[in-house]
């Protein structure tokens, strides 16, 4: 109770601070999935008949997220200085995978039929591709937008570090600061908001699917 | 002899990477209005010969004419949406609705919205699907036979003059294969597409086609003729084990109960008198009487012992005769109801219910026998 009174005064007296890091977090998860989502879709429209370019492209996306993250936000600093620059493309080469992984293996579930009848109709190759496949890989595609938005949300705690902002101000500050009065408040700051704004994306990202898939493809 | 509507000539077909070719130097030519069945053992190339009709396969080399045009080059999406095209797996689109299935290529030609959902309606009633219950169903809420008829359905969307059909009611049970084989022959007469039908099932293959093509491998016509012609008359041992031992018992699916002249058997109409019915069957020495209701409709078979046991009113029972056919019906279907009962026949009615005759299992025999013969003689 003790802790809690004491996290809820610490609060009360930072309310523009906290407003300012969520902004800048909700500012990477938007622009972040954005233009990984724009670039695997992309990748995987321009790859889905050539099997060999899909698997490379799907390789090399994956290597991104095997980097270290700590390594991956520093890596930048030289060529792009600190703040939101490096961090961004950090997180923007992290969220491609889950989007990429999606989106080809929802254009890849059409079932055959169903494609060879939409060719056979005499439909061409993009009619097939924007009438047919896209419409029923779209729950696919976005429930890997869900995951980039929500792991983008985890990871940009670190954007902190290279003097990104975000909610990880809250934890590095505090983190800098154990054992002195305040430094639980601040990291449990971070972690609690971080957890609220992933799970309202979350809800937010579920209902976008319900409204936009077509009802015989949910 | 009228122009052909669609000709393959010297068409061959060599996959990528395979040495030998899957259709080789194939003429054929499919006229106006009939159903041409593709018929022949698996791998003999019979579906890859109809892809290269509406180029689903390109040929590696020969040429495709369509309405006296060659389509071997140009743009094969305008050739497809001229072609209605029906395979085994149907590939209903499941985001869409039935309607928006149907007027599929009509949306595609860019038909205006009003008429594209007119045609969707009329399409449904077509195919025995009431349009107000389904138009608006999405295909995972259809079974394998309603989803057939709405891929016919979508095949026949913007009304084109060839149907290209690839085992399309291969994955049904048989029972409603059945009936949609007889639906789809109904629907035929009436709107006298080209067709082009692929199927493994030579009785699929008698009873679906004007001619038959069978093919051997590498799409080689083994035999193009009529199903009787090609029953009694196979070209060559091939052709002739392909058909089976049945051969000549599948000619009775290619004739009506109506083309055959009719048996009769002593009628007994009411009120039934039992010792005149006891003398009617002395005199024409037959076992068993008719006995037919005041429609002239027939009620149940009687016999001897039902005569001597039968208390109370035999006009009075409930009708139980099993087996009835009408002239529309196959010879085949009046064979298999008469293998169902004892009695060796099956009685003939007109639509209404009307006796007209019977069928006995004698004269199918007689039947079979004198086609046997006629087959021997042209061969000899």
């Amino acid at each position: 109770m003790n802790g809690l009174q004491s996290w809820w005064d610490y609060l009360s007296v930072r309310g523009d601070m906290l407003a300012e890091t969520i902004g800048e977090t909700l500012l990477y998860v938007g622009s972040v999935t954005g233009s990984a989502g724009l670039l695997a879709l992309t990748v995987a429209i321009l790859t889905r008949h050539r099997p060999f370019a899909k698997e490379l492209c799907l390789a090399i996306a994956s290597v991104f997220l095997t980097i270290p993250s700590l390594a991956l936000f520093t890596i930048f600093i030289p060529i792009l200085g600190l703040g939101f620059a490096p961090s961004f493309v950090a997180l923007f080469l992290y969220a491609i995978l889950p989007i990429l992984r999606n989106s080809v293996a929802g254009l890849d579930a059409v079932e055959a039929s169903v494609l060879e009848s939409a060719k056979g109709m005499g439909m061409t190759d993009r009619q097939v591709l924007l009438k047919v496949q896209l419409p029923l890989a779209w729950p696919v595609i976005l429930a890997g937008v869900r995951v980039s938005a929500l792991l983008t949300v985890s990871i940009s705690a670190i954007a902190t570090l290279v003097a990104g902002g975000g909610l990880g101000d809250f934890i590095k500050s505090g983190l800098a600061r154990i054992p002195l009065p305040n430094s639980f408040e601040a990291i449990w700051t971070g972690v609690v908001f971080s957890l609220l704004l992933a799970l309202g994306i979350d809800i937010l990202l579920r209902l976008v699917a319900r409204w936009t898939t077509p009802r015989g493809a949910r | 002899m009228t122009e052909p509507l669609i000709r393959l000539e010297e068409v061959t077909k060599i996959y990528p990477g395979m040495e030998d070719p899957a259709v080789e130097t194939l003429n054929l030519a499919v006229e106006p209005g009939e159903i041409l069945v593709l018929v022949g053992p698996s791998g003999c190339g019979k579906s890859t010969t109809l892809r290269l009709i509406n180029r689903m396969i390109e040929p590696s080399s020969g040429r495709i004419i369509y309405e006296g045009e060659d389509v071997t080059r140009g743009d094969p999406n305008e050739l497809r949406r001229r072609m209605g095209y029906v395979i085994q797996q149907v590939g209903l689109f499941p985001h869409r609705t039935i309607a928006e299935n149907i007027a599929t290529v009509p949306r595609l030609l860019k038909w205006p919205d009003k008429k594209c959902r007119a045609r969707a309606d009329e399409l449904l009633e077509l195919v025995s699907m009431d349009p107000a219950t389904y138009r608006d169903r999405y295909p995972r809420e259809l079974s394998g036979g309603q989803a057939q008829r709405v891929g016919v359905a979508r095949a026949l969307g913007a009304d084109p003059d060839v149907l290209l059909m690839d085992e399309p009611f291969g994955a049904i049970d048989p029972i409603t294969r059945d009936r949609l084989q007889n639906e789809f022959l109904r629907l035929q007469g009436e709107l006298k597409k080209t067709i082009v039908f692929v199927t493994h099932d030579v009785d699929e293959a008698v009873k679906m086609g004007d001619r038959i093509a069978i093919l051997r491998e590498r799409s080689e016509i083994a035999q193009l003729d009529t199903p009787e012609r090609i029953l009694t008359n196979p070209a060559d041992d091939f052709v002739g084990n392909f058909l089976g031992s049945g051969a000549i018992l599948k000619t009775l699916t290619l004739r009506r109960v109506g083309d055959i002249e009719l048996s009769s058997v002593p009628l007994l109409r009411p009120p039934v008198d039992r010792e005149q019915a006891l003398r009617l069957l002395e005199e024409t020495g037959e076992r068993n009487a008719l006995l037919l209701d005041r429609a002239e409709r027939p009620l149940r078979w009687v016999d001897r012992r039902a005569l001597n046991s039968f208390r109370g009113n035999l006009d009075a029972a409930r009708p139980s005769v099993s087996v009835l056919v009408q002239p529309e019906d196959t010879l085949h279907d009046a064979l298999s109801g008469m293998l169902q009962n004892s009695m060796g026949c099956a009685v003939v009615t007109d639509r209404g219910g009307k006796y007209l005759g019977v069928c006995t299992i004698e004269s199918l025999a007689q039947l079979l026998i004198d086609t046997g013969k006629e087959a021997e003689a042209s061969r000899a």
